[in-house]
């Protein structure tokens, strides 16, 4: 367990964003993945919990690792589980997304998880129809299940920073702020537990008045950003950037942005890499640091999203549940 | 009922903004055209309607509508515009030309006002394009569409962004002194923007469009005013720093009009909030400070006009992700009350208000509308101040639901509206 906790009901139906998920929450879901991060590591890795329970992972946008993810999960707890790529879909032959969603409605799943590219297309669909869903990513907005897997990933290094919880942790996000919902579910989450979190990056892209919509500190050097902290969480940057006028070169980039071992130094003596993947080595972050495993958590963060992916399709699948 | 010459409107509270009038009096209707107002004798076989607690008003003239017909019948018809405009207390609309074919030419101009004649129930004004197929490329035969019966120009929808393009359009126009209106966006600063770039748009991670994509444009086509004398107007006007320019250029005499829409006096950005695809249109809904200066604007005698952009779409158009939605919102049948908010909320006087919705619109379109001059056809509205309504999205009067007021409470309702003489809306009938 991460902490003792009393029992928290989880009533929540859809699981959108982190905005409004508070700390019992947010601590209770990392409860219950810890209880799970166990079955991942039997000789035998499945449990019987959600049997007969359907879960359909529909992904408008490319994706391996949150898709591998949420179907591992579902099936090491003996879910059956769909998948639905943009590849082998009716988008193609003109459907709406509502009307997917609505045809796979019908054959009555227990959670559906979705993937797209346009920000709010989860909160559309959960407004006009009733499935449960998960957003597993909708454009620039939101992917709260790589903010829990993160959140579980400090806490689990709390300890080795000296500290109790996050109240005054340091967080650096890094990077491709703008096009980033990891950036703003991690920010909305990482508040919620009581850490300080900076943003750093470009100016060209950083979100209009950050600040004041998620309550961070932005910086724009690098360096800057990262004094002191004790969590730098790194964020790819598309090739397409370059071409669109927000950073002239990968060289630049690199060059002022760019992860090494250097200015990974000006951070705390035990701070952590981190990175949602996939990662672009020599765009931002040097390989001499994504594969310091003293340092980087990169890996720890996969065998956490399948757990925390195991503890939300849990409750959401099992309404009431208890942790 | 059967035809009769005389109408008598008795005994209502006559606001008439042209004349300075506010004060209880009767209007007398002869054969559809204004014939006296005050205490007129009674002729013979008169028909009298009791205006007792009602304003009695000249019939509004909204200067922004779409009303989609040709080629977007699925959104809207002139039928189905019209008959929203009516039950909005709205006697004249100016259409827009973005349709299908688009009114660029003479003939798609008779096109469009046979179906008004045939199918309107109120007076529909044909604006033309600026630019031939909205491209932004090639002038319009401005003086040919104005015989047929153009009140005005525009590329609403799309922005004549080329500079030298717009330069020849205000230039060319000075020969008919046809009025130009300008849909004010730099598209290279919208690029894919869907929302107001703000807090909002950062928190709910939705491309943004910077309040400058307008002020640029203004302040650009300010300086062509100055070097053209073409007469200019801003649509649908939503931010503080357009509103500086236009007040500005106005400062130093120069022709140059703005309107604004209720919407963006009204609501902000966080309608958006909940991707609320109702609560999407172009210019976007801004921020508060972008309202309250607008409200400043509306107190100051910036404006010319109150204008809907009324803009109805299918329910397909709206029920898809944020970014895919189509732009716009209904705002005819809400435009009374949404303005009454300005007199309740003190920013400005009754007659002021309905002042942008009847002659001064009309006088910038130059139509003979818009007040209660002897003479004058007798367009009406017959409204009571005071009985409040809350708006529902699936009781319009048109063909469309998207408004943003939707379960919204509000002041004023429109009792009887008239058409020269013609009642074509009537309360609970």
């Amino acid at each position: 367990m991460v902490r003792a906790m009393k029992s928290n009901i989880w009533n929540r139906k859809h699981l959108l964003s982190m905005r409004g998920i508070g700390q019992e929450e947010i601590l209770s879901i990392l409860d219950t993945a810890a209880s799970f991060r166990e079955v991942n590591h039997r000789d035998i890795k499945k449990v019987p919990t959600l049997r007969g329970k359907t879960i359909i992972n529909l992904f408008y946008e490319n994706s391996t690792r949150t898709r591998t993810s949420f179907e591992l999960a579902g099936k090491r707890m003996s879910a059956d589980v769909i998948n639905m790529s943009v590849a082998s879909s009716s988008v193609k032959k003109g459907e709406t997304l509502i009307d997917t969603l609505a045809t796979l409605q019908a054959m009555n799943p227990d959670v559906v998880v979705v993937r797209h590219s346009e920000s709010g297309a989860q909160e559309f669909l959960a407004r006009h129809l009733n499935a449960a869903i998960i957003n597993a990513g909708d454009g620039r907005h939101a992917h709260p299940t790589q903010a829990l897997l993160d959140i579980l990933t400090i806490h689990d290094h709390l300890p080795i920073m000296g500290r109790e919880d996050f109240r005054g942790l340091k967080v650096a996000i890094c990077g491709d702020i703008l096009h980033s919902r990891v950036a703003r579910s991690n920010a909305q989450g990482l508040a919620t537990m009581g850490a300080e979190v900076r943003f750093v990056g470009p100016p060209t892209l950083m979100p209009a008045k950050v600040e004041e919509a998620f309550n961070v500190k932005v910086f724009h050097r690098m360096d800057e950003g990262i004094e002191g902290v004790n969590v730098v969480m790194m964020l790819r940057l598309q090739q397409e950037r370059m071409t669109k006028g927000y950073v002239p070169s990968v060289r630049e980039y690199f060059h002022y942005w760019g992860l090494t071992r250097k200015r990974l130094a000006l951070a705390s003596e035990t701070a952590i890499v981190m990175h949602p993947g996939p990662m672009n080595r020599g765009v931002e972050i040097a390989s001499e640091v994504a594969d310091d495993l003293e340092r980087s958590v990169i890996l720890e963060q996969v065998a956490n999203g399948l757990a925390i992916r195991m503890a939300v399709l849990y409750r959401l699948c099992t309404p009431g549940s208890r942790s | 009922m059967e035809p009769v010459p005389f109408v008598l409107i008795q005994g209502g509270r006559v606001v008439d903004p042209a004349h300075g009038r506010d004060e209880t009096a009767d209007i007398l209707i002869e054969n559809g055209i204004i014939r006296a107002v005050g205490r007129p004798e009674i002729p013979r076989g008169c028909r009298i309607i009791d205006a007792d607690g009602l304003i009695v008003a000249p019939g509004l003239v909204d200067m922004h509508v779409h009303l989609r017909e040709p080629g977007y019948e699925y959104k809207g018809t002139i039928a189905s515009g019209t008959r929203a405009a009516a039950a909005g207390g709205v006697t004249s609309v100016a259409a827009m030309p973005n349709t299908k074919p688009v009114t660029d030419d003479p003939s798609v101009v008779g096109h469009v006002l046979e179906k008004a004649r045939v199918g309107g129930i109120v007076n529909v004004y044909p604006v033309g394009a600026i630019t031939k197929g909205l491209q932004g490329v090639e002038l319009t035969e401005f003086g040919l569409m104005l015989e047929a019966g153009c009140v005005a120009f525009s590329d609403d929808g799309a922005t004549v962004a080329d500079t030298g393009v717009m330069r020849r359009a205000l230039e060319y126009a000075r020969a008919f002194g046809a009025l130009l209106i300008q849909h004010a966006e730099d598209p290279s600063l919208v690029s894919g923007g869907c929302m107001n770039e703000g807090v909002t748009s950062s928190r709910l991670g939705l491309p943004g469009i910077p309040v400058e994509s307008e002020s640029i444009m203004v302040d650009r086509d300010i300086r062509l005013v100055e070097l053209t004398g073409g007469r200019y107007h801003v649509a649908h006007l939503s931010t503080a720093g357009a509103l500086e320019a236009v007040a500005g250029a106005q400062a130093k005499g120069l022709p140059v009009t703005c309107e604004v829409a209720p919407h963006h006096f009204s609501l902000t950005e966080e309608a958006v909030d909940g991707y609320d695809t109702y609560a999407k249109m172009a210019p976007p809904l801004r921020s508060e400070f972008d309202r309250n200066a607008l409200l400043e604007g509306l107190a100051r005698g910036t404006f010319s006009a109150i204008a809907t952009d009324h803009a109805p779409h299918d329910e397909d158009s709206k029920k898809v992700e944020f970014c895919c939605a189509a732009n716009g919102v209904i705002g005819l049948e809400t435009l009374l009350p949404i303005s009454l908010e300005l007199v309740s909320g003190g920013v400005m006087t009754l007659s002021n208000c309905l002042a942008l919705m009847t002659y001064k619109p009309a006088r910038l379109l130059g139509i003979h509308r818009g007040e209660l001059t002897p003479g004058f056809p007798a367009d009406l509205v017959l409204f009571d101040l005071l009985e409040s309504w809350q708006v529902d999205s699936n009781r319009m009067c048109g063909s469309a639901r998207n408004t943003p007021f939707h379960g919204r409470k509000v002041r004023g309702r429109v009792k009887k509206t008239m058409v020269a003489g013609h009642i074509v809306f009537e309360d609970g009938q």
